[in-house]
């Protein structure tokens, strides 16, 4: 226990003083961090998962508070927490499933009782462990029509539980154990997500650029890098525009990385991009956040880029991993939209030291400085999403995150009793 | 502009750069000054909230951030309160982070706290020293690889100064962060600090700079004779610098890397207190084992050092405008609670409760659970955590720590109040009051503008040692009643009372309790400078107009001279004060330009390169070529006198070996007929007067000098011309060399 409270001091700490930096290195981090706290943890012989839910989402709460601008914490806390109560449900269901199987209407009250569990859940929780076995979220599509997928169920968890004994002691005592290592499984599968899904969405490139086209792009982003390469390797040519990315110029950056591989690159500054966007076929961008109503929090000066594509019917395609799904609303109070960094990236102190003269008139300087980092984009200009899942319209996100979150889960702060 | 580092490339970076020595830092958490009294004589400096936060909290994540690993703090006043707040802070429990206590009760300067730590053994490497009450976020890993470097180059650059350029404007300096203005002149290839003079202490500023500037810089030139002609070079920019006020406006942070050898010199050096007065001046005027100083400038990062009650204001602004992100308050640095940034500036953190009537105007910080009242306004101010602000009062500018209560009606302007302070009813604080714990305010009582109160007596006996920070303990009388003084404060209700009753007669208003401190050492007319109210506006012009008269003295010794060296005519004022000053320079000039020559003389340095020093020295104090020529001819004269010699013919060989030797000087310096005239006048004085021994021989050399060309023949002639009508007494050199003259007079007539 120790060395875990430990990590997670360590964790906190760099947290707070922003020393880590993207999403996809915090979500993975975060990922880690609470892989070991599940595995430290004792778990009690009964309510297990609602032992597991309490420590993660003990040290979720202060995670988040440690950096609530850094999305991808939460959202990495409360995709473990959904794994914790998806586990937890599927090992009931299968328990149930093979009494009912076994022992038909032997002793139906006593464990029905102790396990709350009705058929409506049954099959939700079925069609979660099936989604996830079989890799693929369940769309609507599957919900409406999926019947194979309901076969396949009762089949995986029963040979699941063949394992588990035939006394209902040992069944316990095995359950306990099983709930943990599933857990884990579940969480380094997520984490195996997180690491890939740069390449499971650049897989995608192809698909969306074609030859001869001119790409618009703002800032630098890992996936919009990897994304380009792709369709590069597979002998698109193409053309990019780079956008800077002021203050912090990531864009020149982007731009020496792209033309280091060989594709033909051109940067812009950020106030061109409406000059440039009638010569773009397809402007694609990455993102700090995506929230639940397919809004996103991207770079400063990304709304620009949005309006002037939709100005002119440019196709606005955002890439977003899965750690960057966040269950919540722009609207939540939760949610901070922005962070102002330092004044001194926009302008050099010494020069405007005279301006920032507090000693002379009346106390409070004519000039102010501000340096927003993010930018929301509302959905309405958003075209489409590609997630390591595929492509997906902003209206159809809000479905996408319901798969990878419980609603129990959303606010992580709020202390209630566990749910099981 | 490029493009910026990233956070984390940074940090794995530092981690790297020292996994190999791990970095230490010295932390003085004693300002060693009495600047904030009364507020220090019962907490000390690094413990006083800055935007809520205490100072150390600043200073201690900015080194943990920046990649050191272990901090020796020295405290001395209040020690046992910085040791309580730094084991209940949780610094200690830092991954990678020891923090060390080194306390000492009778260190009363910053060369103590040095020799103390010298005397542990505890540095084993280069380390950095700041004060606990430095606020930066700038990156020490670049500055410190830089000082590494320079050190594996040269072992005598024992430290590195950290300085930020500010914008040329002699006004900042005093209005931003109250201190006196700074002149350092830096060698701009080699970041060697040259000079490093306060305002304060010359009045005549840029002027007496520039000689001293000169005055040092020959013996500094002296020990690296390779690199001499660039280093002349190097003066002649800074003589432009100098003038047009190019270098001198920087901005010391007070961040210094240093190598151990510091340590030792404080020890060596017993009687170096101050760590600029006098350790670095020190340095540079005394050139002790030609150990140097460099300094590395920041560009985009800050760095500042809280010094006064100016800069505690400009400090606490520049945070809430985020200039030290990530060190803000919303963001948790330190153990400070979630504060949430709000429009315009507005810094809230949770539980507070507001009137809907309130108004909090833009850049304010409001501390935990403090409760506002209806219809007050609140602007430009910090507030900090419990407080009970009343209705309709009003807060402008001002400082509010923690547990204050302010009842209705109170006006505040730029005032600071310390913990557990009281104001009554419709009391008013006008600009720069500082108010010390638990001060009462009496209803309706105006608290006249830049006054101090305490609940502690002004110590009667004004220590002249302005080097405390508090009471000195030795006397030993003093602690202890203020120990005592704070239990009663604290502690039952009775005692209070009884207080009370014995502030009834109080000099603040009914209720009122503290006394109200005379103005302190300065005097009134200095109050303005160091306090956070905003400089009134006519100190200001008063402040600019006397800045703008050093400059013009500054400017009416350069109009003379152009970019190009010439001479401007009627540039001479006739002020009696400008003739004074000239005679004064003059006599100094000689004296310079002889101590140069004979420096040169003695190290052997090229002629080419003491032309350039000459030339440089004439432009610095204005002066002709022939005053130059003058100058140096006696110094050269006395060269020969002085080296051995027994009959005239000897003394005659020696002045020839000597002019050979620098006759090219006079070749380049007189040219022109005038100023060859000026030179035989000055020797002629001189037989006359200091060196008679050369009167018996002055033909020969008169003709030594033709000879070498160093005298023309028409300024001869012309020297003859003017003597024919003067005095029979002044002819006497005249007539000694007659024959010569006479024959150049017939060869002149022959060649036409």
């Amino acid at each position: 226990m120790p060395d875990v409270q430990a990590l997670v001091n360590d964790f906190l700490n760099k947290l707070k003083k922003r020393k880590i930096e993207g999403s996809q290195a915090t979500a993975k981090q975060t990922a880690e961090l609470l892989r070991s706290v599940i595995s430290q943890q004792r778990v009690p012989y009964t309510n297990q998962a609602g032992a597991l839910i309490d420590s993660v989402r003990a040290i979720g709460e202060q995670l988040i508070a440690a950096n609530p601008i850094e999305l991808a914490v939460g959202n990495i806390v409360r995709r473990v927490l959904h794994i914790i109560r998806e586990e937890d449900l599927s090992l009931t269901t299968a328990a149930v499933t093979e009494l009912n199987l076994s022992t038909i209407s032997d002793d139906d009250d006593d464990d029905g009782g102790g396990n709350q569990d009705d058929h409506p859940v049954l099959s939700a929780a079925a069609v979660a462990a099936a989604a996830r076995s079989s890799l693929r979220p369940p769309s609507l599509q599957m919900l409406l029509e999926g019947a194979p997928e309901f076969v396949a169920v009762p089949r995986s968890s029963s040979s699941g539980g063949d394992s588990e004994g035939k006394s209902k002691s040992m069944d316990r005592n095995s359950r306990t154990r099983k709930l943990k290592h599933d857990v884990i499984e579940a969480v380094n599968e997520l984490i195996q997500d997180i690491t890939t899904c740069h390449e499971l969405i650049a897989e995608q490139a192809v698909e969306h650029i074609h030859q001869n086209e001119v790409i618009l792009t703002l800032g630098s982003s890992k996936t919009v890098l990897e994304f380009l390469c792709a369709a590069k390797e597979k002998k698109r040519s193409f053309r990019v525009f780079v956008a800077e990315g002021a203050p912090r110029y990531q864009g020149h950056l982007l731009a020496k990385e792209l033309a280091a591989r060989g594709l033909q690159t051109t940067v812009i500054t950020d106030s061109a991009v409406f000059a440039m966007i009638s010569r773009v076929n397809m402007v694609i961008v990455g993102s700090h956040a995506v929230m639940a109503n397919g809004g996103v929090i991207a770079p400063v000066g990304m709304n620009m880029v949005a309006l002037a594509a939709q100005k002119h019917a440019v196709p606005f395609v955002v890439l977003a991993g899965i750690h960057k799904l966040c269950p919540l609303y722009p609207h939540n109070p939760e949610v901070l939209l922005n962070e102002l960094r330092s004044p001194s990236e926009l302008l050099d102190f010494g020069e405007f030291s005279d301006c920032l003269d507090f000693g002379s008139g009346d106390g409070s300087p004519l000039l102010h400085v501000v340096n927003p980092t993010f930018d929301y984009v509302p959905p309405k200009v958003v075209s489409l999403f590609i997630t390591d899942t595929g492509g997906h319209n902003p209206s159809y996100m809000y479905r996408l995150i319901a798969d990878y979150y419980s609603a129990d889960d959303l606010v992580v702060q709020r202390r209630h009793s566990a749910v099981n | 502009m490029g493009a910026q580092k990233k956070g984390s490339s940074r940090v794995s970076e530092d981690a790297e750069e020292l996994a190999r020595n791990p970095l230490q830092a010295i932390l003085l958490a004693d300002s060693f000054t009495t600047k904030f009294r009364p507020i220090t004589l019962e907490r000390p400096k690094v413990l006083l909230p800055l935007v809520n936060v205490p100072m150390i909290d600043y200073t201690l994540a900015w080194l943990e951030s920046a990649g050191v690993e272990e901090v020796f703090i020295f405290c001395c006043a209040h020690s046992r309160q910085v040791m309580d707040y730094l084991e209940s802070s949780g610094w200690h429990k830092q991954p990678n982070f020891t923090v060390a206590m080194i306390e000492s009760n009778n260190s009363i300067s910053a060369g103590d706290a040095l020799r103390l730590i010298y005397e542990r053994n505890v540095i084993h490497g280069d380390f950095v020293l700041v004060s606990g009450d430095t606020v930066s976020n700038m990156s020490l890993t670049h500055a410190v690889k830089e000082h590494k470097e320079r050190r594996k180059k040269d072992n005598n650059a024992v430290m590195t100064m950290v300085i930020k350029k500010s914008k040329p404007s002699p006004v900042i300096h005093q209005s931003r962060l109250g201190t006196d203005e700074l002149f350092m002149a830096i060698d701009p290839d080699t970041k060697q600090l040259l000079c490093y003079e306060e305002r304060g202490e010359h009045p005549r500023g840029a002027i007496s700079l520039e000689n001293s500037l000169l005055a040092d810089n020959p013996s500094i030139s002296l020990h690296n004779d390779k690199q001499a002609s660039s280093f002349y070079m190097l003066r002649f920019s800074f003589l432009y610098m100098q003038i047009y006020g190019i270098s001198i406006f920087n901005i010391d942070c007070y961040i210094d890397i240093c190598s151990q050898e510091v340590l030792s010199l404080f020890t060596d050096n017993f009687d170096y207190q101050h760590l600029r007065r006098h350790f670095v001046k020190g340095l540079l005027v005394d050139d002790i084992m030609g150990y140097k100083i460099f300094t590395h400038e920041i560009h985009s990062s800050y760095a500042a050092r809280i010094d006064n009650y100016r800069s505690y204001d400009t400090i606490s602004k520049d945070i809430i405008q985020r200039w030290t992100y990530p060190f803000v308050p919303d963001v948790r640095f330190s153990a400070n609670c979630t504060t949430k940034l709000e429009r315009e500036g507005m810094y809230k953190a949770p539980e507070i409760q507001q009137s809907r009537s309130a108004h909090i105007g833009p850049f304010t910080v409001i501390g935990k659970g403090t409760r506002i009242g209806d219809d007050s306004r609140i602007t430009h101010s910090v507030i900090g955590e419990g407080c009970t602000i009343g209705s309709n009062v009003s807060i402008v500018g001002s400082y509010i720590w923690n547990n204050v209560t302010i009842e209705d009606g109170c006006e505040l302007r730029h005032a600071i109040v310390c913990d557990g302070v009281i104001i009554k009813a419709a009391a008013t604080l006008e600009p720069g009051v500082v108010l010390s714990f638990k001060v009462v305010i009496g209803r309706g009582f105006v608290v006249p503008a830049y006054s101090k109160v305490s609940l502690f007596q002004q110590p009667t006996a004004q220590d002249s040692d302005e080097e405390l920070e508090y009471a000195d303990s030795s006397s030993g009388t003093i602690d202890p009643s203020i120990a005592d003084a704070g239990n009663k404060l604290n502690g039952d209700i009775v005692s209070e009372s009884s207080q009370m009753q014995d502030w009834s007669t109080s000099q603040l208003g009914p209720g009122g309790a503290g006394f109200i401190w005379s103005a302190c050492d300065g005097g009134c007319e200095e109050e303005w400078r160091h306090s956070v109210a905003p400089i009134p506006t006519d100190q200001l012009a008063k402040a600019l107009l006397a800045i703008e008269e050093d400059l013009e003295i500054v400017k009416v010794s350069d109009s003379a001279l152009t970019p190009s060296g010439e001479l401007e005519p009627g540039s001479d004022d006739d002020d009696s004060d400008n003739m004074d000053d000239s005679n004064v320079d003059t006599v100094d000039f000689e004296k310079e330009a002889e101590a140069t020559f004979l420096r040169a003389a003695q190290d052997n340095i090229a002629v080419d390169d003491l032309i350039l020093e000459m030339n440089s020295l004439r432009l610095s104090y204005n002066k002709s070529a022939g005053d130059c020529t003058g100058a140096l001819f006696y110094p050269m004269m006395k060269l020969a006198l002085e080296s051995p010699h027994n009959t005239a013919v000897e003394l005659q060989k020696n002045v020839a070996s000597v002019v050979s030797k620098w006759h090219k000087l006079f070749e380049v310096l007189a040219k022109e007929v005038d100023d060859q005239i000026e030179l035989i006048m000055k020797f002629e004085e001189m037989c006359l007067e200091s060196t008679k021994e050369f009167a018996p021989i002055f033909s020969q050399i008169l003709y030594l000098l033709y000879e070498r060309e160093i005298i023309g023949e028409e300024a001869i002639l012309r020297w003859d011309d003017e003597r024919k009508d003067a005095d029979e007494s002044d002819r006497v050199f005249v007539k000694q060399s007659e024959k010569f003259i006479q024959w150049l007079r017939e060869a002149d007539e022959e060649e036409d």
